[in-house]
């Protein structure tokens, strides 16, 4: 019997070196550190980059912009690529935390996206030297049509008691108070405190009525028919419909948030030849396509929209929105460190509320 | 000298991972962002906000302490009164969930308790009320005294076992009923497995914050959750180990009760 359990450990251990051996190997180009959203990759595209490239990819996640920035910050693991959103980027320049892209090694990058992508990217990285374009969208009102009787247009709907406990905010600072400001119809970028202390109240108010502040669990509580109203991001509206066709996705009147996620690189990361590969491979169309479909946010690699098969899909409203019909679309932008702390404290206060 | 050497690497231990990030939290508490000396962080606990957030995981932690107290003692009692083979079965079991994840048990307790969960499912078949304590701070006692009722059971166990059978059969041939019996003898003598079984069930719950996230919905906010903030979102790390200090403080005094009482360390044994 001992003899057995000696064995089968032997065969254990040797298997392990072996495979140990196997790794430097496998990939023999080094590594790359990536640092994403969460379930925002299509992880079959990590496995393809390694076996053409030999660079191994080790990755992980955040779930908020607010979390990411800190452990960047802190430099405690150098990430080579991180995607984050426009006015973290803008925040991250400001504080001279990402490298220069040298796009000569981008030649995807530059074909693929689409220009106004760019264009739109230079309010927050004038000049396109730090962002590659990854997912863009909306943020609006996922409802659940079996529960919710009149037409979703307005932001106001999360106010309305019928819906008490039956509605799901964002537990993300600028993303909650977005909403409020909105509702009160001033800018969602306001530093001004008359205006942040009036939707801090406004959103103390909707408190009693929010079954709870979540973030990516908008998604499985919607599809589970646990809430009516959500506040989510549209690349999660096509998932969503998917796996519940009950639900539908509706952008307010007051206008809302137009986003984009962009790959960067940060300052001190060891590995930036990789990282560039990393990115590039990422905006070739038939890759950009397998992660459009597995994550459903939209994509600004126009030529992979073009590879879209559903048409569906491609003319899709929720995925490629024709911006133009809707009033008071906004991009946040980084408002510096005393705005930071001004948020952070009226958050605070709802929260605690 | 040889003995010295072996304490080397618990020394080492102490040093790297237990006094120098007790210290960091203390330089942190105390300067601020320019690394002048202030109070600022520490006397920050007095807002509104904070001292709210303090106020509720006292109650709550201390609803969940008593809770499991009440639970865990008739417990151990019935354990520690069973034979050896049949008790360690039993004991097993109870550890057994302790051996999954902590943050997969909670999230399990989510998935029970919600709205259109199992547990509201299987009420509506049998026509029954529906639970709702999702996001409310029920939900959170219970959460915490799931996952910390094992903290209480084992150490008054532990003392039960330890109790010579032949003081409490003295006791009731010199007359005293069970009731007595317990009160008079059993009840002292198990008291510092009480008193270390609080302790373990009362600090992990005053400082969690992913009970309260998870169970809470976000809605409540505890001063774990305060200090998480702080430290993962809002990046301020001074005002995180100020109010981190303030919390240390009340789990000083905790222990020092503990300690008092539990001279001999024999409830500390796990």
């Amino acid at each position: 019997m001992k003899k057995w359990i000696v064995m089968a450990f032997c065969t254990i251990l040797a298997a392990a070196a072996l495979t140990g051996c196997g790794s430097a190997d496998k990939y023999p180009n080094g590594k790359v550190y990536v640092f994403n959203w969460g379930e925002y990759i299509d992880q079959d595209t990590i496995r393809m980059f390694e076996e053409e490239t030999g660079i191994q990819v080790i990755y992980e996640e955040y779930d908020t912009n607010e979390t990411m920035y800190p452990k960047i910050e802190a430099g405690a693991s150098n990430y080579d690529v991180v995607c984050p959103s426009d006015y973290m980027i803008q925040k991250m320049i400001d504080n001279d935390m990402l490298a220069e892209l040298d796009w000569d090694n981008l030649p995807n990058a530059q074909a693929n996206i689409g220009a106004q992508y760019y264009e739109q990217s230079t309010a927050f990285d004038p000049g396109n030297k730090y962002s590659v374009p990854y997912c863009w969208g909306t943020v609006g009102i996922l409802y659940n049509t079996t529960m919710v009787d009149e037409p979703v247009t307005s932001w106001s709907i999360l106010w309305d008691e019928k819906y008490a406990d039956s509605i799901l905010m964002q537990d993300s600072v600028r993303d909650l108070f977005m909403v409020g400001l909105k509702e009160l119809g001033y800018s969602m970028n306001s530093t001004d405190e008359a205006e942040l202390q009036a939707a801090k109240e406004l959103l103390i108010e909707q408190k009693p009525l929010v079954q709870a502040y979540v973030i990516d669990q908008v998604r499985d509580k919607m599809i589970g028919d646990e809430a009516a109203l959500g506040v989510i991001y549209s690349g999660e509206a096509i998932y969503t419909q998917r796996e519940n066709p009950n639900l539908a996705y509706a952008i307010p009147e007051e206008g809302t948030n137009v986003w984009i996620d962009s790959w960067c690189i940060p300052k001190n990361a060891e590995n930036k030849e990789n990282a560039e590969k990393f990115i590039d491979f990422m905006c070739r169309p038939e890759i950009a396509l397998m992660n459009f479909e597995f994550i459903t946010y939209s994509t600004p690699n126009v030529a992979a929209r073009e590879l879209i098969e559903d048409e569906d899909i491609r003319n899709s409203e929720i995925a490629f929105p024709d911006l133009s019909q809707y009033k008071n679309l906004e991009t946040f932008s980084y408002l510096g460190e005393e705005a930071d702390t001004l948020y952070n404290n009226l958050w605070k206060e709802i929260k605690s509320y | 000298m040889n003995k010295k050497l072996l304490s080397l690497p618990y020394l080492f231990w102490c040093a790297a991972f237990i006094i120098i990030p007790l210290c960091m939290v203390v330089y942190y508490g105390v300067t601020d962002k320019t690394g002048a000396f202030t109070f600022q962080n520490i006397s920050a606990i007095a807002t509104a906000e904070h001292s709210k957030a303090l106020w509720i995981s006292i109650l709550l932690s201390l609803a969940s302490t008593l809770i499991c107290l009440l639970l865990a003692y008739p417990l151990a009692m019935i354990l520690s009164n069973l034979h050896v083979n049949q008790h360690s079965f039993i004991v097993l079991i109870f550890i057994l969930p302790m051996w999954m994840n902590f943050l997969l048990r909670t999230m399990a307790w989510q998935t029970l308790l919600e709205k259109s969960g199992v547990i509201n499912t299987f009420l509506e078949f049998l026509h029954l009320p529906t639970l709702n304590i999702i996001n409310t701070p029920a939900a959170i006692i219970l959460g915490m005294v799931y996952n910390f009722l094992p903290f209480m059971v084992l150490p008054i166990y532990n003392v039960l076992t330890k109790i010579d059978k032949n003081v409490i059969n003295a006791a009731r041939d010199l007359g005293a009923d069970s009731v007595q019996t317990f009160i008079r003898i059993t009840l002292p003598l198990s008291l510092p497995g009480v008193i270390s079984g609080i302790t373990m069930v009362f600090v992990p719950a005053l400082t969690t914050f992913v009970i309260s996230t998870l169970l809470g919905g976000s809605k409540i906010l505890l001063i774990g959750n305060v200090i998480e903030q702080e430290f993962t979102q809002t990046g301020n790390w001074h005002l995180g180990s100020g109010l981190s200090i303030v919390l240390m403080l009340f789990i000083l005094v905790n222990m020092v009760l503990s300690a008092i009482f539990d001279k001999d360390g024999e409830g500390s044994m796990l």
